[in-house]
């Protein structure tokens, strides 16, 4: 019944971060935080996660003194998402 | 149970891929309302030219050039209404949107107002440079149908960072303002119901579909 669902995504918060990253270019840590509605800590643990599985990209730069750290998917981490999508919809019965 | 629980999941993917991406939070208040302020500037510019009334005048350049006439005043008149209607529909809109923003969660300025506005921005001010030109030529009659087409053209290719509405509206103003720039004596009545009645129209559509019932906060 749970074949090709990936455990990677089993978060909400993990799944939602990959669902914003896949529609937009670089994603910056506050606006993330925004969309999804979760705290700094909370958010940074799901990406490195998200980080060492290879399946997000992440930019540190300047922007004028503040530091700025974005995120994009890789191509590997929009496959895994689009996979994981299909299997959540074959488990839900066809009309 | 749990296919509810999939079914809920993919509802809640989509809605982030569409938050984080359209600006959701327009108001269609703020169509009506610009609506309503474009026709009544409409008829503050037909009445301007009408008591200008010149004799024979062109209606391209409704009788200005060739030395000072009265119809030089009308032409300051006429760049003063179209600011004045500018700056009141602007500022309705605004406020109707951040109305709504405030109660939808949704941050007026976040990432996705910002590529609406620049979207929108880039070719409205070409536009606007463009029509000055035309006031500066002395061809106000060219102004509407330049104005229906221009906003046209801004909404159709804005359409996507926001309502889907927005890409019809879009679409409804292009096709008046070919219209206008053929059938140049009723310009303004075809700029006032692109810019009177389709905002007002395509704004309740919206308010009608978006607003009405309990409203849904970002989760």
């Amino acid at each position: 019944m749970i074949e090709g669902l990936n455990k990677a995504f089993e978060s909400r918060v993990r799944l939602g971060i990959m669902a914003v990253l896949v529609v937009n270019e670089w994603v910056d840590h506050s606006r993330l935080r925004e969309v999804l509605n979760v705290t700094d800590g909370n958010l940074a643990s799901h990406l490195s996660a998200l980080e060492e599985l290879n399946y997000v990209l992440v930019r540190k730069r300047f922007v004028g003194k503040r530091p700025n750290t974005s995120y994009k998917n890789s191509v590997a981490g929009a496959r895994a998402f689009r996979e994981h999508l299909d299997a959540i919809e074959r488990l839900i019965p066809k009309p | 149970m749990m296919e509810q629980d999939h079914t809920k999941e993919l509802a809640h993917i989509r809605g982030l891929m569409d938050r984080s991406t359209r600006f959701l939070s327009l108001s269609g208040l703020s169509g009506v309302v610009a609506g309503v302020v474009a026709l009544g500037g409409a008829a503050l510019a037909h009445y301007h030219i009408t008591r200008a009334s010149i004799p024979d005048a062109d209606i391209l350049t409704y009788g200005t050039g060739g030395g000072y006439t009265s119809a030089d005043d009308l032409l300051i008149q006429l760049i003063v209404d179209a600011s004045g209607v500018l700056g009141v529909a602007l500022l309705c809109s605004w406020w109707f949107t951040w109305r709504r923003g405030h109660k939808t969660g949704q941050h007026l300025w976040d990432a996705s107002a910002r590529r609406l506005m620049i979207n929108m921005i880039v070719p409205l001010s070409a536009g606007g440079i463009f029509c000055l030109a035309l006031f500066y030529y002395g061809l106000p009659g060219l102004v509407p149908p330049a104005t229906l087409l221009f906003y046209g053209l801004a909404l159709f290719g804005a359409s996507r960072y926001t309502l889907d509405e927005v890409r019809w509206l879009g679409l409804s103003e292009l096709i008046l303002g070919v219209i206008a720039i053929f059938w140049i004596e009723q310009g303004l009545l075809l700029w006032a119901f692109g810019f009177g009645v389709l905002h007002i129209v395509y704004g309740g559509v919206m308010y009608w579909r978006h607003e009405r019932g309990p409203v849904t906060r970002e989760a």
